[in-house]
């Protein structure tokens, strides 16, 4: 469930992340209790709360005193942000410097981009 | 891992009855076995109300450390005090503490399963023989057969049993897994994290089983020939080692200065495990190397501390017309 790359606290934040990013958590949604997710994924719930408390420094989660974690308003589009703003170092650069290495011509990249892509919003629509 | 359901066995009765564990404190302890010391000059804290992993090669003094920890034994020199308290022959304490060795040994073995809870049930104050039943359910132990009849796995799940169901705000567990299948283990490693969940107490746990045991440990405590290596939050231990592999050249110039507890080549490429926490410019530089950087998982990083493989890889000789 696990891989090695990253710490396990890491990964569970990860997690949280994508869903709301995918909607599948909503704003203001409580999230499962550090109990749930150590009894889940097997490992010690300070691992859990650890995951926890850096979506809450990032501003991702915030905590109701008693209750439990919710998604902080907002987040969502904060997510999306971050994510758009590392999309072309993280995921662009590294397939351009793929095919550079192995000698595939910028305009064979282009063109696949255009047949493929096409479910991509145009310029300025937003999500 | 199943992922697909939660632990069906949670605790019913009431939580509050277990006492949370107290301070351990281990003082400049050593323990002599003829020409071997066993236990070397060892001082060290478990804090109270957390799941520690005790990891140690075979004779590196494990199991003579917890026997004295659980007062089973007085050690040549030093002592174990309990919130400042001293352990040894003090039934007030002793009394909170249950120590459960390898193979669940601490019961006499012509007796049947059921006489065992028996008797547990008069030893221990916070007995809870509804818990002992759902995990003898869930290790399908049969409660009629004579202790000594049973397999090893079975005997390690009526230890397991007979310590956690004692409820007492110190478990110790001594590679309590011999023997034990894989469902079983995992049965155990829930039945850890149910309890510990439902009324928090310390819980020290010895093992071999590192990679599948070590998500459950908060921290952990390394025994190397009677002497604490390192006795550190997992999640601190973890951050601090990582594999940095890419070209040789590279590789050496990146980790100079650096503490270095494992490193293997294949032709030009190497791979270097560093124990030093990088920070954002050394990750950045390591990119712009070309340089690959890892985590270490915690099994890797005790063979290395604990010096169990060979630092330098042998040079091996290509094998003709393999190349």
């Amino acid at each position: 469930m696990f891989d090695e790359r990253s710490p396990i606290y890491r990964q569970i934040a990860d997690q949280i992340t994508n869903d709301i990013v995918r909607g599948t958590l909503q704003e203001d949604e409580q999230i499962m209790s550090t109990n749930q997710y150590a009894a889940f994924y097997r490992i010690n719930p300070a691992t859990a709360a650890k995951a926890f408390q850096q979506l809450v420094d990032e501003g991702v989660l915030y905590k109701r005193r008693g209750i439990g974690m919710f998604v902080a308003p907002g987040s969502r589009d904060r997510l999306l942000g971050q994510r758009r703003d590392r999309f072309f170092a993280e995921v662009v650069d590294p397939m351009l410097s793929e095919a550079r290495a192995i000698g595939i011509p910028l305009a064979d990249i282009v063109r696949r981009l255009e047949a493929v892509g096409e479910d991509v919003p145009a310029p300025g629509s937003g999500t | 891992m199943s992922g697909l359901s939660t632990p069906t066995y949670p605790r019913e009765s009431d939580a509050a009855s277990v006492a949370p564990g107290g301070r351990i404190e281990v003082r400049h302890v050593s323990q002599r076995f003829g020409d071997v010391l066993a236990v070397d000059d060892v001082s060290f804290t478990i804090e109270p109300n957390r799941i520690t992993g005790l990891l140690g090669r075979n004779g590196s003094g494990k199991t003579t450390l917890l026997s004295i920890m659980a007062a089973f034994r007085k050690p040549d020199a030093g002592g174990v005090f309990i919130d400042g308290e001293p352990l040894f022959e003090n039934p007030a304490l002793t009394s909170q503490i249950a120590f459960i060795r390898e193979g669940g040994d601490t019961v006499e073995s012509s007796e049947k399963v059921s006489e065992a809870f028996r008797y547990a049930a008069w030893l221990r104050p916070n007995w809870d023989a509804d818990y002992a039943e759902r995990l003898v359910e869930t290790f399908r132990l049969p409660v009629k057969q004579k202790i000594d009849r049973l397999s090893r796995g079975q005997r390690s799940a009526l230890g397991i049993i007979l310590g956690l169901a004692a409820r007492t705000p110190i478990a110790i567990f001594d590679e309590t897994y011999l023997g034990l299948d894989a469902p079983a283990r995992y049965a155990f490693a829930d039945a850890v994290l149910a309890d510990y969940m439902d009324a928090p107490r310390t819980f020290i746990l010895s093992t071999h089983l590192i990679e599948e045991m070590a998500p459950l440990f908060e921290s952990v405590l390394i025994l190397d020939r009677g002497t604490v290596l390192a006795h550190r939050d997992t999640e601190d231990l973890l951050a601090e080692g990582t594999a940095i592999t890419g070209p040789v050249d590279q590789v050496d110039a990146f980790t100079a200065g650096m503490r270095v507890i494992g490193r293997r080549t294949l032709g030009r490429t190497a791979s270097a495990m560093a124990m030093a926490p990088l920070d954002a410019a050394q990750r950045q530089r390591a990119a712009a190397d070309g340089l690959d950087l890892a985590p270490i998982a915690l099994q890797d990083l005790f063979v290395h501390l604990t010096g169990g493989a060979p630092i330098a890889t042998p040079d091996v000789t290509p094998r003709e017309g393999t190349s």
